[in-house]
């Protein structure tokens, strides 16, 4: 089990989350905590739950039982403006930019919920520093971009929100092979500047070898929750999610 | 996806080539009648002329009544141009045809016979007090259809949410239905006329620059407009640039921007995204109602079927302009006024059909049907996004 002493609160937790899509039972007793500043990963098969355990957090799929927690907060009722307000976002699978919209009004809506213009300038500057080719691109349609380009797009969008958790579903998905390295190196400087990064992936490997913890879910269920050096050495893990006989 | 357009390599079938058909058949016609129509404005008794219109040949058109058909085309344009927005709008974030809002538009129209006829008795309609009177009844007349349009969304089409879009739709005929016999039940089935305008505005004309006279010693004039044209037009212009702005430049119309694109991805915004639909319905109905009073201007009555051709033609404008598509709406509208206005002096007068200004609605359904043959997204009109939009 992994190790949660000394941690103080957890920003984000599961407690005993079921969710549902009409009959279907996706989510099963899925118990998680997400403490500041980690980083942490979920892996599992194609349907298994990763995206539904990233909505429920967001309040986007409402669970059938159990609690979702924000610092120590039953927020269950609470509207996904409410949690992003309280610094979780995420960047969606898909990306799922405004296509329709500008660069420059995706990245401004990712910062819809705040007031302070002169701290939604600085991080626009912040996001066009770390990312000149967004820059350059600011007034063109965001669905004329290339995947790339979206995805840094993406990331700006939900940093704009100056979030304390950031989830990730498959940032590394529709990349280039050298894309996913370079998006891997982005995601830990993003972590080193203090946000706590929930990631969803496919690429086991790569996600454990950045991550602190992880948990493996199968059909909704978490049947592994240890620490990502445990985890990378797990024979079963190696065996169903890095190709290892 | 709606197309009429043929999968690239497929055979052709026989729908394919009645289709084919039908495009050619109706481009041509319109293609022959306008040249028709120069070939008459040159020499009214030109061969062409002759064969249709008998022996003494065809009218001349004079630019005194051409003028003032694009003026009227462009007052009415506006008109529709400002309902279609509603169409559009609501479109554009929920994906189906309000087709009740061309009640919101005659409710509008009611609310200012109402307003005009309490003026009237207090004796403020006809004299200095007119203007204030005026703005005081767009105001009220706009504030009811913004309040009719959320009410609508509240109560018929918000518990349908999530349900197939076919349903709301539905809703909405039925809504219709219930607004027109509501203002029946209170108003009862005749036509009410407003309280007359004073001359100033119903009358009079702004004359600019005249350029001859006619042979009855009429002064002919280069531009020559209607006052009331006049205010429609400006008041139709100075509402479409308020809604350009807030739609494109405020934070709330890139929200309902979002909205329209991707509501989940909008929620995860910080969006509220039921807000910014009850945003939507409102302003759209703002705009019904805005067009509502300048109808009662144009046209200085009103019953309570006032809303289905308008409402109708406003629809038509949001498809040849490209649903979803605000800018669309708006040249939709001016043009399909300016198509109702001039088509049937300048294609249909040259073919020799009689009473062609008869057939002004024959006019702008055709121009539906001819933009659904060759361009069915709309002049303007973007492919529908991949989100189940038939
Ligand atoms: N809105 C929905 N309505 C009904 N069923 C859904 C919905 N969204 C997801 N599901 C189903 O729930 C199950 C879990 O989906 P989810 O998207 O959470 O999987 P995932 O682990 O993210 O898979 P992937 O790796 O393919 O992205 C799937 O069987 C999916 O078909
Ligand atoms: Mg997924």
């Amino acid at each position: 089990m992994s190790d949660t002493t000394d941690k103080g609160t957890p920003i984000l937790e599961f407690r005993n989350i079921n969710t549902h899509y009409g009959a279907v039972h996706i989510l099963k007793d899925v118990n998680l905590a997400i403490y500041p500043g980690e980083m942490v990963s979920l892996l599992g098969g194609n349907a298994s739950g990763k995206s539904t355990t990233l909505k429920t957090l967001l309040g986007m799929v409402t669970p059938t039982t159990g609690e979702v927690v924000l610092d120590g907060e039953v927020v269950n009722d609470k509207p996904t403006s409410y949690r992003v307000e309280r610094g979780i976002t995420m960047v969606p699978e898909n990306r799922r930019l405004f296509k329709r919209l500008s660069v420059l009004e995706n990245l401004q809506l990712g910062a819809y919920l705040r007031n302070d213009k002169a701290g939604i300038a600085e991080d626009l500057e912040r996001i066009y520093t770390m990312f000149p080719r967004v820059k350059e691109r600011a007034n063109q349609k965001s669905g004329t971009l290339s995947g790339g380009e979206q995805q840094m797009v993406a990331m700006g969008r939900a940093l704009m929100s100056r979030p304390r958790v950031l989830l990730m579903d498959e940032p590394s998905m529709g990349l280039a092979p050298m894309l996913v390295q370079t998006n891997f190196e982005l995601i830990q400087q993003i972590h080193q500047e203090g946000i706590a990064i929930f990631m969803v992936e496919q690429n086991a490997n790569m996600a454990l070898s950045i991550a602190d913890r992880g948990w493996v879910l199968q059909t909704g269920k978490v049947v592994l929750d240890d620490t990502a050096e445990n985890l990378l050495a797990n024979p079963e893990l190696r065996k169903s999610y890095l190709g290892e006989a | 996806m709606t197309t009429a357009v043929r999968a690239k390599g497929a055979p052709r079938t026989g729908v394919d080539w009645f289709l084919l058909v039908m495009r050619v058949g109706l481009i041509a016609f319109i293609v022959i009648g306008l040249l028709g129509f120069v070939a008459q404005q040159i020499d009214p008794t030109n061969a062409w002329a002759t064969w249709r219109h008998g022996d003494e040949g065809a009218a001349r058109l004079s630019w005194a009544q051409f003028q003032g058909l694009v003026v009227t085309g462009l007052s009415q344009g506006a008109m529709y141009g400002l309902i279609a927005l509603g169409y559009s709008m609501v479109y554009g974030v929920l994906g189906f045809i309000n087709f009740a809002h061309g009640e919101v538009f005659m409710i509008a129209a009611f609310t200012g016979f109402i307003m005009s006829t309490k003026f009237d008795q207090a004796g403020w309609w006809d004299s200095g007090a007119f203007i204030p009177a005026m703005l005081f009844t767009i105001v009220v007349a706009t504030i009811v259809a913004t309040i009719v349009a959320v009410v609508m969304e509240r109560v018929a089409y918000r518990p349908l949410r999530g349900s197939p879009r076919l349903i709301p739709l539905i809703t909405s005929i039925g809504v219709s239905f219930f607004l027109q016999n509501a203002v029946i039940l209170l108003f009862g089935p005749g036509a009410k006329g407003y309280a007359p305008f004073p001359d100033w505005l119903d009358k009079d004309r702004i004359n600019i620059w005249q350029i001859g006279e006619s042979d009855t010693g009429v002064p002919e004039y280069l531009l020559s407009v209607e006052n009331k044209k006049l205010l429609v037009i400006v008041v139709a212009a100075i509402s479409m640039a308020g809604l350009w702005y807030f739609v494109e430049r405020t934070k709330t119309g890139k929200a309902m921007r979002a909205v329209a694109e991707d509501k989940e991805i909008a929620s995860l915004m910080g969006i509220d995204v039921d807000r910014t639909i009850v945003t939507t319905f409102a302003v759209g109905g703002a705009m019904a109602g805005i067009a509502g009073i300048l109808w009662g201007i144009l046209f200085k009555s009103v019953i309570a079927t006032t809303g289905f051709l308008p409402g109708i033609k406003a629809f038509t404008a949001a498809v040849v302009g490209g649903v979803g598509n605000l800018g669309g709406a708006m040249a939709g509208g001016v043009s399909l006024g300016g198509a109702e206005a001039l088509a049937p002096l300048m294609v249909l007068d040259p073919w020799g059909i009689e009473g062609p200004s008869q057939l002004r609605d024959a006019v702008v359904f055709t121009l539906l049907i001819l933009v659904l043959l060759v361009k069915p997204t709309g002049l303007f009109g973007e492919r529908l996004s991949s989100e189940d939009r038939a």
